[in-house]
């Protein structure tokens, strides 16, 4: 056997401990799941609720982090400037703190007695309890996954194809929106995957915030604590086929168009 | 005319301090230094991408000092070409236009049969070679119709059949009355592409002049060094004679001087080695060939005199061999009064 082939095998033995851990679980919770159940409560509107508001919670507050967070994200990406690491890891801080602490801190922060949250209920917004709620706890956990993806994706882009843009008479709106932001799209695709997935399974966060209207992993966990097991597993598996399901079609697709990328190189 | 007052440029690493140029209209202007001497730098201030400490530039007249880079006209082809590599060649090319308020197809066209790119249109640039990438991205900066071109170091990444291609496209395009400013490292390039040439080094102009007078009399060692004078000696000049410091050697230098201490340059070129004693008694030194360095078609003979003097000189490899020189053993240098240069 080629020496390059045994190292490949060897590189492959090793991590495939990592990805069996990953599916071990997971099709387990399939093969135990009672399929009757699962069926039962995918005609179940509590449950067909909770998993579409999940996603849609979790699609608005990637919206709002990709509006604000791609400019930071280009920011971060071309200058350098004291304290940038400083910022860098203040983005970084919803990572490393547990969800449940980001979730008071951020109840705290927008509870009508705290003046964000007293503002939210002079307009009429509801921040405790409301699908706002939701949105806030989603928004402060996801913001790490896709500032950090879209300014790797920025990295990628060559200051000097922008500045040679420019020197055609594009405006700099003009070479962001044309030249940088499609040459960053496989880092923003990515941000958009991992800041909406990291929206969907939240739970610490959101149940801080907002134990009712119930997401998809707050009424697993209700469910759990309240008939048990066997009654959280089929609304974990619907949500796990849901989410599964958008995350490979987005993934294939980004996959897809880095493949064409490779076969032009 | 372009007419650069007085720019610098902090980035706090690196200064480019005082800097003062005059390009006149269609000439061909040459900017050379070693790596890091703030030359991309220049032409990116020119083109307005970098933010000026101080100084004023204007392009016919036309002072564009704070005008951001979209309103000079003034179009930039890097090193590393710079193509939009997510659009076909022909979108690069075109991409411009977009900008212009008369979009000119036929000057597109015009420059796609002069870079003959007919066949590339409908590829990516990344499927190209360095020299279709550096057409391409001469095509695109064309195709909007510059009042100045910068060319950052257009030859240096390419194959030299490319570079001797892009050379003649070059010169063509100067040739059809564009004004470009070009950055290099290689006084070659210099030599054959260049009208007027400035020097920078450490991010201060050293010299700017005709490409001869710079290349024949290098206004100080810096430049010296760079244009490829080797053979630089402190020496006391007294009329037409320099003697040089701590050695006993006397070296006849054209036209009488004035007594002082200077410092004096010889080209490697314009040192002849021989086996036997020339006839010319003037410069001519016994020696030692202490190193014989191959450098392409010629070699680096260094040769260590009676007088302790040492000098590299050029031979070429078949004259090498026909004057039997081979390292270790006796030889003779010889060079003209008119050779030597003093700064």
């Amino acid at each position: 056997m080629h020496r390059s082939s045994r190292e490949s095998i060897f590189m492959l033995l090793m991590g495939s401990f990592l990805v069996i851990y990953i599916l071990w679980p997971l099709v387990g919770l399939f093969v135990r799941a009672d399929w009757d159940l699962v069926v039962s409560s995918a005609r179940d509107r509590e449950v067909t609720g909770a998993i579409w508001r999940s996603i849609w919670t979790a699609a608005v507050s990637t919206g709002i982090i990709a509006f604000f967070g791609t400019p930071l994200a280009y920011f971060l990406a071309r200058k350098d400037f004291r304290g940038k690491a400083f910022l860098e890891a203040i983005i970084d801080v919803p990572i490393m703190i547990p969800h449940t602490v980001a979730g008071i801190a951020v109840l705290m922060a927008f509870s009508p007695k705290a003046p964000l949250g007293s503002l939210l209920v002079k307009i009429g917004l509801s921040p405790v309890n409301s699908h706002l709620g939701i949105i806030l706890a989603c928004m402060f956990v996801s913001i790490p996954f896709y500032v950090d993806a879209v300014r790797d994706g920025f990295y990628g882009v060559s200051p000097r194809v922008e500045k040679a843009a420019r020197t055609l008479g594009a405006s700099f709106p003009q070479v962001f929106f044309r030249i940088s932001l499609p040459l960053a799209r496989k880092g923003i695709v990515s941000g958009l995957i991992m800041s909406w997935a990291r929206g969907v399974s939240e739970f610490g966060a959101v149940v801080m915030m907002a134990y009712h209207p119930m997401v998809a992993p707050t009424l697993i966990y209700d469910r759990f604590a309240t008939f048990g097991l066997k009654y959280s597993t089929p609304v974990a598996v619907q949500l796990i086929i849901v989410c599964l399901g958008m995350f490979l079609v987005l993934r294939l697709v980004s996959a897809g168009k880095r493949r064409e990328d490779m076969n032009n190189d | 005319m372009i007419e650069i007052q007085d720019l610098s440029i902090n980035l706090g690493t690196f200064q480019l301090n005082s800097l003062s140029l005059k390009v006149e209209p269609g000439e061909f202007f040459m900017v050379v230094g070693p790596s890091g001497a703030g030359k991309t730098i220049l032409l990116e201030a020119i083109a307005g991408l970098r933010p000026l400490v101080q100084g004023k530039i204007t392009v016919a007249g036309r002072d564009i000092t704070d005008l951001p880079p979209e309103k000079r006209n003034v179009a930039l082809v890097y090193q590393d070409y710079a193509l939009f590599p997510h659009m076909s060649v022909l979108h690069n090319i075109e991409w411009g236009l977009n900008f212009v308020d008369k979009p000119d197809k036929k000057r597109v066209n015009e420059l796609i049969g002069l870079f003959r790119l007919e066949s590339l249109l409908a590829r990516s640039p990344e499927t190209l070679s360095g020299g279709e990438q550096q057409r391409v991205s001469l095509a695109r900066a064309l195709a909007v119709k510059p009042t100045l071109l910068l060319l950052d170091e257009p030859l240096s990444a390419l194959d030299p059949s490319f570079r001797e291609e892009l050379s003649d496209y070059l010169a063509e395009i100067n040739k059809a009355g564009m004004t470009i400013i070009m950055v290099t490292h290689d006084f070659g390039e210099v030599l054959s592409l260049g009208n007027r040439v400035a020097v920078i080094t450490d991010g201060t102009l050293q010299q700017t002049d005709d490409v001869r007078t710079v290349f024949k009399e290098p206004a100080n060692r810096r430049v010296a060094e760079f244009v490829g004078m080797k053979n630089l000696i402190e020496c006391d000049i007294c009329s037409n004679r320099a003697s040089v410091v701590d050695y006993s050697a006397i070296i006849e230098i054209k036209d009488g001087r004035p007594e002082r201490k200077a410092l004096l340059g010889i080209r490697p070129e314009d040192i002849l080695v021989s086996k036997t004693c020339p006839l010319s008694k003037l410069n001519t030194f016994r020696g030692k060939a202490v190193s014989l360095i191959p450098r392409g078609m010629v070699f680096d003979v260094t040769v260590q005199t009676e007088s302790r003097l040492r000098l590299t000189a050029n031979v070429l490899s078949s004259d090498l061999v026909s004057k039997n020189i081979r390292a270790g053993e006796e030889c003779w240098i010889n060079f003209d009064p008119e050779s030597v240069h003093i700064f």
